[in-house]
C-alpha cells in the first residue's frame, strides 16, 4: 500500500519524535505479546506429549480419561496425578504416589517395567489470571520466584492478571473509541453539513442526552443484567458518542462554505459523497487530536468503574480491580506498585505516541 | 452581433435572493439582506453577459443562485428549457452538466487533497458510466483543451501556478460539455499577466465550443474585451443592461456613468480630458435599502420622485434597458443632459420596502 505524499510526508514528521516512536514500538510490542496472553500465561500447557501423540491443551478441551484418568471432565493439568498419568503414559500407579513415579518415569522405566514416557510444555507463566493457586500462604503472597510479582487477594498470580488486564484495557478502549469516533463523527458530519434546523434540534437531544447519568444508568444495568464485555462497551459508547460531536461539527460547519465544497455541489455531487471525499478529510485532522484523550479516558473510565466494583465481574483480568485490592490490602505494596506502574507506563506511552501524532498531522508545525 | 431570431439560452425573472437576519435571543427573523432584489435579464446562446458592479453588490450571489447553490426566495431561472428554481434534486442534478461554474479563487475551489485528475474526473464519476481508460482519455482530452501538459495528471493542486489552477478549474467545467458557464470573477485573483491567457482562452473555447457565458467581474476593461452585452449592477438590482459598445460609449444610468468614469484611459493625451464622477457617500446596507431607488441616497441627479418611487428596468433604446426615471425611451439620452425633465410614471414593478 503506497502512501500518499501528504501521509508520507506525515510519518516522516512522526519519525522525527524519538519518543513518540520509541512509544509506538514499545507499545506495539507490549499489545502484540497481550495479543497472545493465552500462549504467555496459561494453566493449561501448551503442547502434550502421551503415548507418541501431541496434544494441545490450552486451544482445546481433553477430558481427563484421554490421559488414563477417571473423570470425564477437563484433565486437571496443575494436579500431580494428572502430570504423573501423561509422562508415565497413563500407569494406574500414578493414583498412590504420584511424584515418585512421574520422577521414575522420566527416565524411562515405571516399576522396573519399560514405559513410553510423555512430557509437557507450560507456557513461560504457568498460571492464567483465574488460577488460584496452592501457595501454602496467606494471600496476598509477596513476590518470589513461582509469582514474580506476588499473588492477590485470592492468591492469583499477578503477574497473568496484568498480561491479560493490559489487553482488556487497551482492547476495550480501542474498540470503544473506534465505535463512539464512527458515530460521533457521522453525527457531527450531518449536523455541521446540514447546518440550520437540523443542527438546532441535533444540539438540543444532545444535550438533553449528554446531561444523563451514565454511572447510574451503568449501576442500574450492571444490577438487572450480568455485566459482560460487550455490555460494557455497549454502555460506555451509548453514552461516549458525544464527545465527537463538537469538533467534528465544528470542522464541517466551517468547511461546508470552502469553495470547493461549493464546486463539488454545482458539479452535481451528491451530499453523501462530497461530505465523505472533501469535508471529512479536512475534519479528520482535528477529530485525530481528540482521540488520543477519548482513549485514555476510557482505559481510565474502566479502571474508575472495576474500582468501584461497578464495572466487569471481578473474575476478569482488570486493573482496576488491582488497584482496589491494593487499596484494601495496604500491607502488601506489591499490588499497588504494580497497578500503579502498569497504569503509569501504558498511559504515558499512549499520550507520548498520539502527541507524536498530533504534531505530525498539525500542517503548521515544522520539522527539521 | 445580437439578432433578435436568437434563442435565448438562459432567461432570469425576477430573481430574488434574501439572506434572512436572525437576532435577539430568541433568534427571530427581523429582516433580510437583500443580496439580489428582482433582477431579471436574459442570456442569448453563444454570447456572453457581463455583470459588473462594485463589491457587494450581489453579482456573484446572482451567478450562484443561477446554478442554484442557493435556494431562491423568488423568481424564476430557466436555462435551457427548464425552471432550475424549481427542479426536484434529482431532476436538478440531471440538470447540473448542462450548467457550470467556473470559480474566482482557483486555490479555494480546488481539494488540496485530490490530484489533477481526480478533480477533472470527479464530474465524469459523477455524471457518467465510463470506464477508467475512457476516463482518462478524456481527461487527458481536457487538459490539451485548457493547455496543460498531460504529465501533470498525477500532481497536486499546490503544485500549480495560480493561472494553470484556473486552467484546472475550467477544464473541470468543461468535462460534461456544458452550454452555460458561469464564470465568478475567473480571473479576480490571478496576476494581470495571467489574466489575459485565462481570459483568451475562455474565448477560445467559446469559439470552438459554443459556450454561453455569464462572466461576472468587477474589471471593466475585461468585461470590455470579452462580453458582447453588459449588466451593471448596484446594491442588487440591474441599473443598465445595453450592449457592450453602446454601454462603453455612452452609458446611460447615472450609476453607469460613473462607474464607467473610472476606467483608466490608455491613451495619455486623452487620460487627462477624463472626467471622474466620484460618488458621495457609501453604498446604504443591503439589509435595509433606501425606499424608491436604489441609487436615490448617491445619484448627483437625485430628484423628489427617486425617494418616492422605484424605477423599472426599461427598454429605452433597441436592446438598451436602463432603470431610471429620468432615461425614457422617447429621449434615450444620458441622464444628466436631461435635466428635471417631468417623467411619466413608470407601472411598479413591486417596492419592496
Amino acid at each position: 500500500m503506497a502512501l500518499s505524499p501528504l501521509n508520507q510526508r506525515r510519518w516522516r514528521n512522526f519519525k522525527a519524535n524519538r519518543r513518540a516512536l520509541w512509544s509506538l514500538w514499545l507499545f506495539a510490542l507490549l499489545f502484540g505479546l497481550s495479543l497472545f496472553a493465552e500462549v504467555l500465561a496459561n494453566d493449561k500447557p501448551l503442547l502434550v506429549r502421551y503415548r507418541g501423540d501431541f496434544y494441545t491443551p490450552f486451544t482445546t478441551f481433553y477430558p481427563e480419561t484421554t490421559f488414563g484418568g477417571d473423570f470425564r471432565t477437563e484433565a486437571g493439568y496443575r494436579d500431580p496425578e494428572v502430570q504423573c498419568l501423561i509422562v508415565a503414559a497413563g500407569n494406574p500407579a500414578c493414583w498412590d504416589d504420584p511424584e515418585a513415579v512421574k520422577a521414575e518415569a522420566e527416565g524411562g522405566t515405571v516399576a522396573g517395567e519399560p514405559v513410553q514416557t510423555g512430557w509437557i510444555l507450560w507456557p513461560p507463566i504457568p498460571y492464567s489470571y483465574n488460577t488460584i493457586n496452592d501457595i501454602g500462604v496467606a494471600a496476598p503472597s509477596p513476590p518470589d520466584a513461582q509469582h514474580l510479582l506476588g499473588t492477590d487477594d485470592t492468591a492469583r498470580d499477578v503477574l497473568a492478571r496484568v498480561i491479560y488486564g493490559f489487553r482488556l484495557s487497551v482492547a476495550f478502549a480501542l474498540i470503544v473509541t473506534f465505535f463512539t469516533s464512527v458515530i460521533g463523527i457521522a453525527a457531527g458530519a450531518v449536523q455541521g453539513y446540514f447546518g440550520g434546523l437540523v443542527d438546532l434540534l441535533f444540539q438540543r437531544v444532545i444535550e438533553l442526552w449528554g446531561s444523563t447519568p451514565s454511572l447510574y444508568i451503568i449501576i442500574i444495568v450492571g444490577a438487572i443484567w450480568q455485566m459482560n464485555f460487550w455490555l460494557l462497551v455497549g454502555l460506555m459508547v451509548l453514552f461516549g458518542w458525544t464527545s465527537l460531536i463538537g469538533v467534528v461539527r465544528a470542522e464541517f460547519l466551517r468547511a461546508r462554505n470552502f469553495e470547493y465544497v461549493r464546486a463539488a455541489r454545482a458539479l452535481g455531487v451528491s451530499n453523501i459523497v462530497i461530505m465523505f471525499r472533501h469535508v471529512l478529510p479536512n475534519a479528520m485532522v482535528a477529530t485525530l487530536t481528540f482521540l488520543p484523550f477519548i482513549i485514555t479516558g476510557t482505559i481510565g473510565s474502566l479502571a474508575a468503574l472495576d474500582f468501584l466494583g461497578f464495572g466487569l465481574p471481578s473474575s476478569s483480568p482488570s486493573l482496576g480491580e488491582l488497584t482496589q485490592q491494593a487499596k484494601q490490602n495496604l500491607q502488601a505494596p506489591w499490588l499497588a506498585f504494580t497497578a500503579f506502574f502498569t497504569f503509569a507506563i501504558m498511559l504515558s506511552l499512549l499520550v507520548f505516541i498520539f502527541e507524536g501524532v498530533r504534531d505530525a498531522f498539525d500542517p503548521r508545525k515544522t520539522f527539521r | 452581433m445580437l439578432d433578435a431570431g436568437r434563442r435565448k439560452l438562459v432567461e432570469v425573472r425576477d430573481l430574488k435572493m434574501y439572506f434572512p437576519i436572525y437576532s435577539g435571543l430568541l433568534r427571530r427573523h427581523t429582516g433580510d439582506v437583500k443580496a439580489v432584489d428582482g433582477v431579471s435579464f436574459d442570456i442569448f446562446e453563444g454570447e456572453t453577459l457581463g455583470l459588473v458592479g462594485e463589491s457587494g453588490c450581489g453579482k456573484s450571489t446572482v451567478g450562484r443562485a443561477l446554478l442554484r447553490l442557493y435556494e431562491l426566495t423568488g423568481g424564476s431561472v430557466v436555462i435551457d428549457g427548464d425552471d432550475v428554481a424549481k427542479l426536484s434534486p434529482e431532476a436538478l442534478r440531471q440538470k447540473r452538466p448542462t450548467m457550470q461554474m467556473v470559480f474566482q479563487d482557483p486555490q479555494a475551489s480546488l481539494n488540496p487533497r485530490m490530484t489533477l485528475a481526480g478533480i477533472i474526473g470527479e464530474p465524469l464519476d459523477e455524471h457518467t458510466s465510463l470506464t477508467a481508460p475512457e476516463k482518462l482519455a478524456r481527461i487527458y482530452q481536457l487538459m490539451d483543451q485548457v493547455g496543460l501538459n498531460r504529465n501533470f495528471a498525477n500532481r497536486y493542486p499546490h503544485e500549480f501556478s495560480g493561472g494553470q489552477r484556473q486552467r484546472i478549474g475550467i477544464a473541470r467545467a468543461l468535462a460534461l460539455n456544458p452550454k452555460f458557464i458561469v464564470c465568478d470573477e475567473p480571473i479576480a485573483a490571478l496576476d494581470v499577466s495571467i489574466q489575459a491567457q485565462v481570459v483568451n482562452l475562455l474565448e477560445e473555447l467559446q469559439d470552438r465550443l459554443g459556450l454561453t457565458y455569464l462572466f461576472i467581474s468587477h474589471d471593466l476593461s475585461m468585461v470590455r474585451h470579452i462580453a458582447d452585452r453588459v449588466a451593471v449592477m448596484y446594491l442588487g438590482q440591474i441599473a443598465e443592461l445595453s450592449p457592450r459598445d453602446e454601454l462603453y460609449a455612452q452609458p446611460l444610468h447615472p450609476y453607469a456613468i460613473a462607474l464607467l468614469s473610472a476606467v483608466p484611459e490608455p491613451d495619455p493625451s486623452r487620460e487627462g480630458a477624463r472626467q471622474r464622477i466620484i460618488l458621495q457617500g457609501d453604498v446604504p446596507s443591503p439589509a435595509n435599502p433606501p425606499k424608491g431607488c436604489n441609487f436615490s441616497t448617491r445619484c448627483p441627479q437625485v430628484q423628489a420622485i427617486c425617494h418616492r418611487l422605484q424605477p423599472d428596468l426599461i427598454e429605452v433604446a433597441p436592446l438598451r434597458f436602463v432603470a431610471c426615471h429620468f432615461v425614457q425611451p422617447q429621449q434615450a439620452q444620458p441622464a444628466g443632459s436631461t435635466g428635471g425633465t417631468e417623467a411619466t410614471e413608470p407601472t411598479q414593478q413591486g417596492v419592496n420596502a
